[in-house]
């Protein structure tokens, strides 16, 4: 039974949110985003969904974290300076190893910032962004169709290692309207039992607690030690990419979510143009496809990383290509999307520089 | 880390308390005299007596009683400082014929976590919070809260609390019970048999309202941190009662009509 709809991102996301069998939600609004909150608050009610207007981000995530250590699978959405309140609460949530889903649709900072989309928020993403060690699975969806997607995979993967899940989208793909399919998916078959949730101490078993609160300095290096563990599991199993044109490729282009699509695009004017140009589209940002940058580095004269922001995602590349070829970077930022020719511009200005070049530009 | 209490010969005929089940074998951290183990205690017994163990689910905040999990044989959750009152609605929203409280000190109530205890409140969550006020931050070193009194010496006033600098104790058990979502308010404390009889109504009131679902229910213990305060136990009672009551005087301050 394929149903294919046209949607907003928001609203694909909601709406697969529904069928993924979350149960909670819990958010403030913010632009560009508020349109996964309205839509639950009508839709996901009435088909059974329990759905908040905290009074705050900070509240939001904190409701995510009692409601997710009760069992249930739940959710939140927000837009950068609201995922900046919450990430105390995120690094509890990482550290009491509870799944929920975390949606954060970019849009361009520092500061109030900008409503227009960003990629800004590459670092608070993937590198932690509350305090201690911990990871979030970061997923990073070019389409509508893949805003969708990728709400089952992030609850089903946060089940699965009992991780918090970012969707890291931005807010052109949260406005845009594109057709989507809804895929068969029976949440039982996925959910698997809870026995460490808080649900009322029966007679049969020792009192569950969620904690992150270690402080004996050697429990809590263990705590560390079995995250690191589980991290490490992660990065192993679960990495993707998407390669686009790369067997032959001279030069590779980097860029994940909106920016993929418009390098994509320039992918497209280069080869016109006659030059061996490909695509590598990091789908986890966390955990991020190094070995894959690596096998492009060891065959590619070149690497241009394109981004929505001032360069971060290319401290990745940079880390997967271990200097092996140049690498660049192209990127706008405060909410400008680069144009395709942009980019192309970008990639012949980078052929035609003396190799050892490696200068940044905006 | 559990350890049994010593066996003792008394024939159970001689027992006049015993501790409830609903509290484990754990000992307490807190400091001789401290009023959070007393009000454990009575909040596990009512627990106990009402029957409903197996229904409830615990909030602990971050404060001195941060490891309220190790004592309270419910199940818990540890909630970030201030944030107890979210998390339990949370808990509350996804399981709402479960029974769940908040336990939480004034810093973590009535400072940091201020938004949340109000709008929790506003909201008319049909949970119980349990209120700790021992006017000082017990667990950082006794720095001042606030609810610390004025004039009142804590390292961070040293020579006593000012208007000037740091305004008044705040009152929060009064502007929650003002707000319509909030059925039922009391203020208790903990250092005499009579006090504990008077939290123990309290609390057993507390969650039948629940059961009923009245909506927010919140119980304040004026309590005592003789470390903190630098004082003997005995002392600290003392000025507690001299001192606190007339700032936080006990009784009911919010009871359903009819
Ligand atoms: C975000 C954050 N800020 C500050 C602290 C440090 N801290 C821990 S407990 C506490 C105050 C606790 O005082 P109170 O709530 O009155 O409880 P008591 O220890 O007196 O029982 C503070 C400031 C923290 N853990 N987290
Ligand atoms: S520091 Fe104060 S509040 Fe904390 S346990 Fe000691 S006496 Fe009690």
């Amino acid at each position: 039974m394929s149903e294919v709809q046209l949607m907003k991102g928001n609203e694909a996301i909601a709406e697969a949110a529904i069928r993924a069998g979350c149960q909670g939600y819990f958010g403030y609004p913010i632009t560009p985003q508020s349109e996964i909150l309205e839509y639950l608050t009508d839709e996901g009610r009435k088909r059974g969904m329990v759905v908040l207007q905290a009074e705050s981000e900070v509240a939001s995530i904190n409701m995510v974290y009692g409601a997710s250590g009760a069992g249930a699978r739940v959710m939140t959405s927000s837009s950068s300076p609201g995922i900046s309140l919450m990430q105390e609460g995120i690094s509890y949530i990482a550290c009491a190893e509870l799944p929920c889903l975390i949606v954060n649709i970019n849009r361009g900072g520092p500061g109030l910032g900008t409503i227009q989309p960003s990629q800004g928020d590459y670092f608070q993403s993937t590198k932690g962004g509350g305090h201690g060690d911990y990871r979030l699975i970061v997923l990073a969806p070019a389409s509508v169709q893949e805003m969708a997607d990728f709400v089952y995979d992030a609850f089903d993967l946060a089940d699965k290692y009992r991780n918090p899940v970012m969707i890291l989208a931005d807010g052109a793909l949260g406005q845009m309207m594109e057709k989507v399919e809804f895929k068969k998916y029976n949440p039982a078959d996925h959910i698997p039992p809870k026995p460490w949730a808080t649900v009322g101490k029966t007679r049969d078993r020792e009192r569950n607690f969620l904690t992150s609160l270690h402080i004996q300095p050697e429990k809590m290096e263990q705590i560390n030690l079995a995250l690191q563990e589980k991290y490490r599991t992660i990065t192993r199993n679960e990495t993707r990419s998407e390669s686009i044109e790369t067997d032959d490729a001279d030069y590779i282009l980097v860029g994940y979510g909106l920016a993929a699509r418009i390098a994509h695009r320039a992918v497209e004017i280069a080869r016109e143009k006659g030059i061996r140009v490909g695509l590598l589209r990091p789908i986890t940002l966390w955990p991020f496809p190094y070995g894959r940058v690596q096998e492009l580095a060891t065959k590619a004269k070149g690497i241009l990383v394109i981004e929505m922001n001032a360069g971060q995602m290319v401290e990745d590349v940079r880390l997967g290509v271990e200097g092996r070829v140049p690498v660049k970077f192209y990127g706008r930022m405060g909410g400008i999307i680069p144009s395709p020719d942009e980019v192309v511009h970008a990639l012949e200005s980078m052929i035609h520089q003396p190799v050892e070049a490696n200068v940044e530009e905006y | 880390m559990e350890t049994a209490l010593a066996h003792t010969d008394i024939e159970m005929m001689d027992c006049v308390y015993e501790k409830p089940d609903t509290l484990t074998d754990q000992r307490f951290h807190y400091c001789p005299g401290c009023g959070h183990g007393v009000a454990h205690r009575v909040l596990m017994e009512v627990i106990d007596e009402l029957g409903i163990q197996e229904q409830t689910i615990g909030v602990a905040p971050v404060g001195c009683s941060v490891f309220a999990y190790h004592y309270m044989n419910v199940d818990m959750q540890e909630a970030a400082h201030g944030r107890a009152s979210a998390v339990a609605t949370g808990i509350k929203r996804m399981h709402p014929d479960k029974y769940v409280y908040t336990y939480q000190g004034d810093g973590d109530l009535a400072a940091i976590g201020t938004a949340e205890t109000i709008h929790t409140a506003n909201r008319g969550e049909n949970i119980l919070v349990v209120f700790i006020n021992n006017a000082i931050y017990g667990m950082t070193g006794g720095q001042m809260a606030p609810t610390t009194l004025l004039g009142m010496k804590t390292s961070t006033s040293p020579a006593g609390r000012t208007i000037e600098t740091a305004g008044f104790p705040i009152k929060i058990t009064e502007m929650v019970a003002m707000l319509p979502g909030v059925y039922y308010v009391a203020r208790t404390s903990v250092h005499t048999p009579n006090a504990v009889r008077q939290l123990k109504k309290a609390l057993t009131k507390a969650f039948q309202y629940q059961k009923q679902g009245k909506g927010t229910c919140f119980v304040e213990v004026v309590s005592n941190c003789p470390s903190g305060w630098k004082m003997t136990p005995l002392q600290a009672n003392k000025w507690m009662e001299e001192n606190m009551f007339p700032v936080f005087p006990p009784g009911e301050i919010k009871v359903p009509k009819n």
